[in-house]
């Protein structure tokens, strides 16, 4: 946690911004990734009334979360699956560390769960001596170079074909470089076969917990999720609460939403529908399921109603393919569990805004993200008021953090900003000294940050007030 | 679906403060060509900024404050408000009504929003504006701010305009869907990012071959043309409001 207080983001989106082959890696597969999103979603119409009952889907699942997460309970509990609940990321870790020791568990496979990411799953598993391994081939890669994911559903975008060659032969004993991805994909896939056979425990994530039926579904394209969910004899499913939705009738469109958007597919490989553990007289399937659902500050968000649309995410990560700030300096800039648009309006509620508000100064609100989000979260409205939030008095915000950016200075020139937009006299005032020595402005300030890669900006000798009347346009 | 009022004999006209401070020719060109369609124009002088900056930076109670200044100075009468800038009128107009969606003016401001219309749009749907070229033929590029493009979505009336003139060869601009990384506060608190976005762009516009870009708002004007002039490779930027009227009068 103090690392990540320590940590400057403006200096390491510099660092990233001059890494050229960072970005031209970035700006190559988000335009693929753009690209293959528009394929799917090539009628206007009909996307807008798919994202239009997907948003509806998820703000009413949001309205109810309570009684659905009872209901996701009780139907879950009748299937046979041991639900833990956990308030915190360090409750959660315990939980799954204890369903490990009861079972005398040293190893555990991983499906792709950005909630494990959240928890710090790895570290903490590490740390006491169990072994967590990723089995999603992109997280497989940056485990093998201990790395945090750069992208929430293309977790090595930051890597090309090459480097990743280099990263197999330097770091997988008896590999010799090659950059035909067949041949990388196979090196993966023999040893993370032998791995599903030898894992006491599977984890996953889930894209959305069926309340009705007690169904978790989970979306993937590798199999691995289907291997990790399968092969051991015990399934951990890990889930923030908002994953909840009410009826499977509701997963379709949600689906449809979630492929079409991260990947540009209309469905997936993989679809994997989980019930519960193996009956009796099956032949497979884990002979216990465990569900986790997190909480972690969620219910604090679901509290107030414009900040609570964060949770209608379902981490479909278009939002970054289409951020103009994340394709230039790429996940790993923000040095947060989830970056991007959804992460500057996410970690500041998560990990409070003194840690994490930073992140919210990141964008030029051009609304890129809001256009193509699936389920329609207005992240430039989110982004505002976490801005808001950085300034307000103690006691008046309700993020954590809330204030951490309040000074006098700020609030000084702001104060004056808005007397000379009030004022109609100091309005003019204003205008004509900025005419008559606005080129005497010292470089200082905001000024010396736009003349870095600007000139001066030449203020009009005559304001437009001033040529109205010149010209006898009408003017009351 | 904007409703456009049709050939309203007066309008209102808010300037924007850009114009005021920097590009005074800009506002006043958007003046002419809705005079040169026979409507008065009426420039209340108690106007001064949308309170946009603002209204970004986390500073709302100045942003509704000034926001309420443009709301009494336009009181006069139910007149149409134009604006010749996508990302001025996309405040007034998109998001005023949430800026006050808690406050008692609320009523107030929604009927002050619903008669803010962007100035390219106001002249095709509501004027029927038709121009002729008189100008020397001449190659060049639109860039679409991201609120003219998303808020107010008059990015096509904008390029209506500019297709009428005969002489003009509009080059499409690549990743014309993309900002220019002004964004208003966002340009002097993220510099670095800012920058790269606004070197991109232009690298994009250059590679056009157009002689000149246009665009409908001034903000992204000051920045695109600030960082061409900075790096030595100027290409002319214009408003569109001042462009028409000098190719139309030749």
């Amino acid at each position: 946690m103090d690392k990540e207080k320590k940590y400057n983001f403006a200096r390491g989106a510099v660092k990233a911004l001059a890494d050229i082959q960072l970005r031209e890696n970035l700006a190559s597969a988000t335009q693929t990734l753009r690209q293959k999103r528009l394929a799917v979603f090539d009628d206007p119409e009909a996307t807008e009334a798919l994202r239009e009952i997907g948003s509806r889907i998820k703000a009413r699942g949001l309205t109810h979360l309570p009684r659905l997460l009872e209901e996701l309970e009780a139907r879950c509990t009748q299937n046979g699956i041991i639900v833990h609940w956990a308030e915190t990321t360090e409750e959660a870790n315990h939980i799954v560390f204890s369903i490990m020791d009861t079972h005398g568990a040293k190893k555990v496979v991983k499906g792709k769960s950005m909630v494990s990411e959240e928890m710090h799953f790895n570290a903490f598993m590490a740390a006491r001596g169990k072994e967590a391994l990723e089995t999603d081939l992109g997280e497989f890669i940056i485990q093998l170079n201990n790395e945090p994911p750069s992208h929430i559903i293309v977790p090595a975008i930051h890597k090309n074909r090459k480097q990743i060659g280099k990263i197999f032969a330097e770091k997988i004993p008896g590999t010799s470089y090659t950059e035909d991805t067949d041949i990388l994909l196979a090196t993966a896939r023999k040893i993370l076969r032998e791995h599903y056979r030898t894992a006491d425990i599977g984890l996953s994530g889930v894209n959305f917990a069926v309340a009705e039926t007690g169904t978790l579904c989970l979306v993937e394209n590798e199999g691995n999720g289907r291997m990790c969910t399968t092969v051991p004899p015990v399934h951990v499913a890990l889930m923030g609460l908002e994953k909840v939705v009410e009826k499977l009738d509701e997963v379709p469109p949600l689906y449809r939403l979630l492929c079409g958007s991260a990947t540009g597919q209309r469905i997936t490989t993989y679809f994997n529908m989980i019930n519960g553990p193996r009956k009796k007289g099956e032949r497979d399937g884990p002979t216990e399921v465990h569900l986790v659902i997190l909480d972690n500050g969620r219910s604090r968000m679901l509290a107030d109603p414009q900040l609570r649309k964060v949770l209608q995410c379902i981490r479909c990560g278009t939002c970054l393919n289409h951020c103009p700030v994340y394709t230039r300096i790429g996940g790993h800039a923000y040095n947060a569990t989830y970056p991007g648009p959804i992460g500057k309006i996410l970690m500041p509620q998560l990990e409070g805004l003194e840690t994490y508000g930073e992140l919210t100064s990141a964008s030029s609100l051009c609304n890129a993200c809001s256009e193509v989000c699936p389920v329609k979260i207005p992240i430039p409205e989110l982004i505002r008021r976490l801005r808001d939030e950085s300034y307000m008095k103690k006691g008046v915000g309700v993020v954590p953090g809330h204030g951490y950016k309040r000074n006098l200075l700020e609030s000084f020139i702001w104060k004056g900003w808005r007397y000379s937009q009030t004022i109609p006299l100091l309005n003019r005032a204003m205008l004509k000294i900025l005419g008559l020595t606005g080129w005497l402005l010292p470089n200082v300030g905001p000024l010396k940050k736009w003349t870095r890669s600007h000139t001066k900006p030449i203020f009009a000798k005559e304001s437009l007030k001033k040529r109205i009347r010149q010209e006898g346009i009408s003017h009351e | 679906m904007t409703d456009f009022p049709q050939a309203p004999s007066t309008v209102y006209y808010f300037g924007t403060c850009l114009s005021d401070m920097i590009y005074p020719e800009a506002g006043l060109a958007g003046i002419r060509l809705l005079q040169r369609e026979g409507v008065e124009v009426i420039y209340p002088s108690g106007q001064s900024c949308c309170g946009q900056p603002a209204y970004n930076s986390g500073f709302p109670d100045e942003a509704r404050a000034v926001a309420l200044a443009q709301v009494k100075a336009f009181s006069g009468s139910d007149a149409p408000i134009v604006v010749p800038s996508g990302s001025c009128a996309g405040m007034m107009r998109v998001h005023y009504p949430l800026l006050f969606e808690h406050e008692p003016e609320y009523f107030e401001v929604k009927r002050f929003s619903q008669r803010i219309f962007e100035l390219t749009s106001f002249l095709r749907h509501s004027l029927n504006a038709t121009y002729v070229d008189k100008g020397p033929p001449i190659t060049l590029t639109w860039h679409s701010s991201c609120h003219a493009r998303r808020e107010m979505v008059c990015t096509e009336d904008s390029k209506f305009l500019l297709k009428q003139l005969a002489n003009v060869t509009l080059v499409e601009l690549t990743n014309e869907h993309e900002c220019c990384g002004f964004g208003g506060t966002f340009s002097v608190k993220r510099p670095e990012i800012s920058a790269a976005m606004v070197k991109d762009k232009v690298r994009d516009i250059q590679d056009t071959g157009a002689s000149a870009f246009i665009t409908g708002d001034c903000g992204c004007m000051m920045n695109i043309s600030g960082h061409m002039e900075k790096s030595r490779h100027p290409i002319s930027g214009h408003h569109i409001a001042e462009f028409i009227l000098e190719r139309i009068h030749g």
